[in-house]
């Protein structure tokens, strides 16, 4: 990217990293057969493309990207979100690189960072459904919105993405200036997830 | 009195399960399972209400939902004090307080009770007629009286401590109501495996059979029967008994709003109990089984305390085992009533006479009645009753007139016949249709995917009903998709059955201007009332309804609307369907705010967003303001410093050194694609083919009219993709307005759109010092003048992580804006805060931003622009590419008006008095002289007190306002008039010098 544009260094020292502050590390939540983790920082992708470059672009990603409305495709520790036609939203749990991977796909796409866009929060537990219905008008039920499931709704007034990795787990994930809300959100909502 | 009524033997609760309560600080004795209409009712209370207009003194009328009178305030603590609540609704705990409402000094002696005597003044339409003049009077005098006078309850004064919940839910068949017709639909629908979800308001499911002892189903007890089958679809995986829950509201495509009480019928409830649930429910098919409501006669003084309807009666019997009087009178229109007085004479009640305006009565229940001993008048009316604080007579008349006899009485039971309650399916958007024959109102045309069963659909008889209902659920359930299954149907081996009546007002509701015979209880709403609404003109029930108010009560008319209708028609001696149905609307029974609002209160009434300094800025003492949902850091005071003292010693600072400022909530969009650059060139005013990959250009993006929509810097950071920045308020709508266009307009382009707003945080460093500062923490990047010009981009990485390095300003200063990803953001602030202070630099807020960016007459869209303002207008002409031939606004632009002569431009405003700060919105004119009112040439949109100029400054949209360079104008304000001179924007570092110094 912009390699022209980036003329040499003016300084050649390296400087130590700063630290890294993810919103809301380690404040974890239970409730009446729901727990609320927030989850750790992972790499994030927002990918366009149309679909004539879909096989490229699941060769170079190491999984095939979903076609299919509200469903989602996980390999290795890389999901990738179907949001629409042309949309994926893809994270990597194991700390690949995804834009790296996607620059080698010759097929015409966007592939956009996101990475400290999203904050991701784990609702799991048997009142994890009621949990996020508090919030969100979708059908969740394990046949409407099964193993696998992800979509892009609201949770409240915050847009959410939705995605369920397992019959008793959600994965809720917001922008980050939206998750104090979304969490707490999800405590109010986790009090009465025993009904 | 406190003899007991409670009858041994009869009812369902359990003798020794006593609960404890006061109305009126006056200590009962109930029992658990009770509501506290019976618990007052078994202690031979039959007052508790002040009625609405009259403060005519109110009893019990009905055991339901439908409970116009006996309105009371439930008193947990102080901040829990629930007005008008119904007493028939209310259940019993130990310890429950309730008070009287709408009496002074206390319910037996309430002065407000002169309004009774003094109502001729009151008729009708007062409101409208009375108080016309003067007018003034009205906002000072009748109005404030009117409403301290009228209204009902006290509202809390407290904040409301509980919480509530919501829940979405989907279900494939909703039930609502849980009488036999509800319980028999679920039944059917459940059976097939499909979600199902039974709601109904009472604490049992049960309906009608919570007070018919005629029923027998499947070989037992109508209630047992019910109780067996909720038990049963309790214990089904795929359904969801809702009790205590009322479906209020009926909106498009199936959603059902249902309010559940959580907890206002325990004692002490677990404080993480909701108070109440909020259940919006999207089914694929809806089966309303709302059953019917009884109806009053309607004559005189039928409000009195003890009248009441006579299904209310046999409920309070047989569940809760509570005789209403010792010595009733039946006062009739149907066979119903019959069944009450029967249950009482056998419970060892004495029932002095049925009057039944019917001339020759005949039939089992009839037959049964004489059987036992109770007098029957045939053709007869209870014209009046005697007694004001409690019925003590009813007076029979032959209803065509003659001889009057007066009968000792303590309680009357009534009943005109049963309303059907279609307020859901009305709700649904169905059309009734009036039934002649029955004189009914029922379910006639669907607007939704909803079955209508049992009484509600004028279906009588409970075996009819229940073969109706299982139908439905079963018809239900096929059309959702569910399995056939053939459960075993249940059997109604006995029952009871009515229908009929009589509608409007009975022989006793007179014909003078005295006699109140009650249609709308709540509402002080009388047969004469609504005579007189049709003498007044009123023809269509709408407008008999508005200038009554008869159904506008909470209650919603459940009892009032048919007589109300009924009397009309007669009055203007049309036929009921001729004079129309009012529509039913939600709520069906008053809702509480707290159900509506739900979780939405304090952190969670709306997202507050907050940048990643927010911590650190709240540390360092900065104060903030609302930017939308945002906060951001408005100005950094040291100490003794106020706002003045700290923005003029921001400005200075970042003039003369540097400051830092966290610009991260500016909306941020990666515009990618082989025709990112083609998109920029339609959505913008300027050329962007030919920007240079690592340049920069401000761009402003007009609306299809021609205005100034948003604005923002745009760094190309390959050939085939832009960082694109908004106004931070633009954030949202202008990635729409982007998105509608692509996909609407130009969706053959090959390009996207990713907001990357929070992805990216966005620090700020601004001054002669800003290289300075950044530099010694950047890596990858040359930050020279010459390798680095003035809006020029580059990337790298920044204190260890990957930059997005901007040289650009927005305050006229050398200037950078540091990208790096939100998680890096404080760290980073911290780094480059250290950094600065080794060069005099300051944090600033956004009220230092404006100033400075004022001094340099850069616009802030929204602010100096208001939807109607060109690029022209603010003296943006540059900002248009001359050569394109298309982007979005180009059309709009050449419109004449837009270029049109003497349009409002923006310029620059100088007081006289250098010392002077004008207001913001100030209107300018030409000549302060002239008559008001003045012609208004313009208005102030910026102005600020600029310490590095050492006067005020403003900018102004004013009419021909380039062509008026020095001339004066004024700003009329209510204490003076201020001079003003036309100036250009710019009023700091004129040629742009400090750009590069």
């Amino acid at each position: 990217m912009a390699k022209a544009a980036v003329k040499k260094a003016a300084s050649a020292q390296a400087v130590a990293s700063v630290e890294r502050r993810p919103a809301l590390a380690g404040n974890d939540v239970s409730g009446p057969n729901v727990k609320i983790t927030v989850l750790p920082p992972a790499e994030r992708l927002s990918l366009r493309a149309p679909e004539a470059s879909v096989a490229s672009l699941s060769r170079a990603l190491g999984l095939t990207l979903p076609q299919k409305p509200k469903t989602s495709a996980s390999k290795n520790g890389r999901t990738a979100l179907w949001l629409g036609p042309d949309e994926w939203f893809i994270f990597d749990e194991a700390g690949g690189d995804l834009l790296a991977d996607c620059a080698k796909a010759k097929a015409m796409h966007s592939a956009v960072g996101v990475s400290h866009r999203n904050v991701a929060f784990a609702v799991s537990g048997p009142g994890g459904e009621a949990t996020v219905s508090a919030g969100c008008p979708q059908d969740l039920s394990l046949d409407a919105f099964p193993v696998g499931a992800s979509t892009r709704t609201v949770f409240g007034k915050s847009e959410i993405l939705l995605y369920r990795p397992a019959a008793y787990t959600f994965r809720v994930e917001c922008w980050r200036s939206f998750s104090d809300y979304v969490f707490t959100f999800l405590k109010d909502a986790a009090r009465d997830a025993a009904v | 009195m406190s003899a007991s009524f409670r009858i041994s033997g009869k009812g369902r609760l359990t003798q020794a399960r006593t609960a404890r309560f006061t109305f009126d600080d006056k200590a009962y004795s109930g029992l658990a399972g009770d509501t506290l209409a019976s618990a007052l009712l078994a202690n031979g209370v039959h007052l508790v209400g002040r009625s609405f207009k009259y403060h005519r003194p109110r009893g019990i009328l009905s055991a339901g939902a439908e409970e116009p009178n006996a309105l009371v305030g439930i008193h947990r603590d102080a901040a829990r004090k629930t007005p008008n609540v119904r007493a028939t609704v209310q259940e019993l705990y130990d310890g429950l307080t309730a008070v009287s409402q709408n009496r002074w000094p206390s319910l037996s002696f309430d002065v407000g009770a002169v309004n009774d005597v003094a109502s001729p003044l009151f008729s009708a339409g007062f409101y409208y007629k009375t108080f016309m003049w003067p007018k003034a009077a009205w906002k000072s005098l009748y109005e404030p009286k009117i409403r301290a006078a009228a209204g009902l309850g006290v509202s809390p004064d407290l904040p409301d401590p509980d919480h509530y919940a919501a829940r979405f839910a989907h279900c494939e068949v909703l039930v609502l109501g849980g009488g036999a017709a509800g319980i028999a639909a679920a039944l059917a629908a459940a059976e097939t495996g499909l979600r199902v979800i039974l709601c109904d308001e009472q604490a049992e499911l049960g309906g009608a059979l919570r007070f018919e002892s005629g029923s027998t189903i499947d070989g037992r007890n109508g209630w047992d029967w019910a109780q067996a089958a909720i038990a049963r679809l309790v214990a089904m995986d795929n359904v969801r008994v809702l009790p205590r829950t009322t479906a209020f509201g009926y909106y498009a495509q199936n959603f059902v709003g249902l309010v559940e009480r959580v907890s206002d019928h325990l004692q002490s409830p677990d404080p993480d109990l909701p108070r109440e649930r909020l259940w919006q429910v999207r089914a694929k098919r809806v089966v309303i089984a709302t059953g019917a409501i009884e109806r009053h006669m309607v004559f005189a003084d039928n409000d009195r305390p003890g009248v009441m309807l006579a299904s209310a009666a046999r409920a309070y019997l047989n569940h809760y085992g509570v005789a209403v009087g010792r010595n009733v009178g039946v006062y009739t229109a149907n066979d119903s009533a019959y069944a009450a007085a029967i249950d009482l004479k056998k419970a060892g009640v004495n029932v002095a006479a049925i009057v039944d305006l019917r001339d020759n009565p005949a039939g089992s229940v009839i037959d049964e009645a004489r059987a036992l001993g109770i007098e029957i008048h045939g053709g007869r009316a209870v014209v009046r009753v005697g007694g004001k604080l409690r019925v003590n007579s009813m007076t029979v008349q032959p209803k065509n007139g003659g001889g009057e006899r007066t009968i000792p009485v303590d309680a009357v039971l009534m009943s005109a016949g049963w309303t059907p309650s279609v307020h859901l399916f009305s709700q649904s958007r169905g059309k009734v249709a009036f039934n002649d024959e029955v004189k009914r109102f029922l379910p006639g045309t669907y607007a939704q995917d909803c079955i209508s069963a049992g009484a509600c659909n004028g279906t009588d008889g409970l075996s009819a009903c229940l073969d109706e209902a299982y139908a439905a659920g079963a018809k239900a359930a096929k059309e959702a998709g569910g399995k056939a299954a053939k459960p075993a149907k249940p059997k109604v081996e006995a029952s009871e059955s009515w229908s009929r009546g009589m509608l409007g007002a009975a022989p006793g509701a007179g014909s003078g201007t005295t006699v109140k015979a009650f249609v709308d209880f709540q509402n002080d709403v009388t047969a004469k009332d609504i005579r007189q609404a049709v003498h007044e003109g009123m023809r269509s029930i709408e407008h008999v309804k508005r200038f009554t108010t008869n159904g506008m009560a909470t209650d919603q008319g459940k009892t009032s609307n048919m007589h109300g209708l009924a009397i009309a028609a007669d009055e203007l001696g049309k036929q009921i369907p001729e004079v129309g149905l009012t529509t039913f609307r939600a709520p069906y029974t008053p809702v509480t705010f707290g159900a509506i609002v739900g979780h939405a209160r304090g952190k969670l009434f709306d997202p507050t967003r907050r940048t990643t300094t927010h911590g650190w800025a709240e540390r360092n003492g900065a104060v903030f303001e609302d930017v939308g949902q945002w906060k951001r850091a408005w100005y950094f005071p040291k100490e003794g410093e106020d706002i003045h003292a700290s923005v003029n010693r921001e400005c200075v600072t970042v003039r003369k050194a540097a400051g830092l400022f966290d610009a991260s909530t500016l909306g941020k969009i990666e515009v990618v694609g082989p025709d990112a650059a083609k998109f920029m060139e339609l959505l913008y005013t300027n050329p962007w083919e030919k920007l240079e990959v690592g340049r920069c250009r401000y761009g402003v993006m007009l609306r299809e009219d021609g205005f100034i929509y948003d604005d923002g810097v745009v760094g190309r950071l390959a050939a085939d993709r832009f960082h694109v920045t908004t106004t931070t308020g633009g954030a949202a709508r202008v990635m729409n307005h982007m998105e509608d266009y692509l996909q609407t307009e130009f969706p053959d382009l090959n390009v996207w759109l990713t907001s990357i707003s929070e992805q990216w945080a966005v620090i700020a460093v601004q001054g002669p010092n800003s290289r300075k500062i950044i530099e010694p923490l950047v890596e990858g990047i040359d930050m020279s003048d010459a390798a680095m010009p003035h809006m020029s981009v580059r990337e790298g990485k920044i204190c260890g992580v990957p930059t997005r390095l901007f040289r650009m300003s927005f305050s006229g200063e050398r200037g950078f804006e540091v990208n790096v990803p939100a998680d890096y953001g404080e760290a980073v602030w911290e780094a480059l805060w250290a950094e600065g202070q080794k060069h005099g630099a300051c944090t600033y807020g956004t009220e230092t931003m404006h100033v400075l960016r004022a001094e340099k007459g850069y616009i802030i869209v929204g602010q100096d622009t208001d939807g109607t303002v060109t690029p022209n207008d603010a003296g943006l002409d540059w900002v248009v590419g001359k050569k394109k031939t298309d982007f979005v606004g180009i059309r709009g632009l050449r419109r004449p008006d837009l270029l049109a002569r003497g349009r409002k431009q923006l310029v620059g405003l100088k007081t006289k008095d250098p010392n002077t700060v004008l207001e913001e919105g100030a209107q300018i004119v030409a000549d302060p002289k002239q008559p008001i009112p003045m012609k208004m040439i313009g208005h102030v949109t910026s102005s600020y007190w600029s310490e590095n100029c050492g006067r005020s400054i403003a900018l102004a949209l004013v009419a021909g306002g380039r062509g008026r360079m020095g001339e004066t104008l004024y700003v009329p304000m209510p204490d003076r008039t201020i001079e003003v001179e036309i100036t250009g924007m710019v009023f700091f570092d004129e040629k742009g010098e400090h750009l590069n110094g």
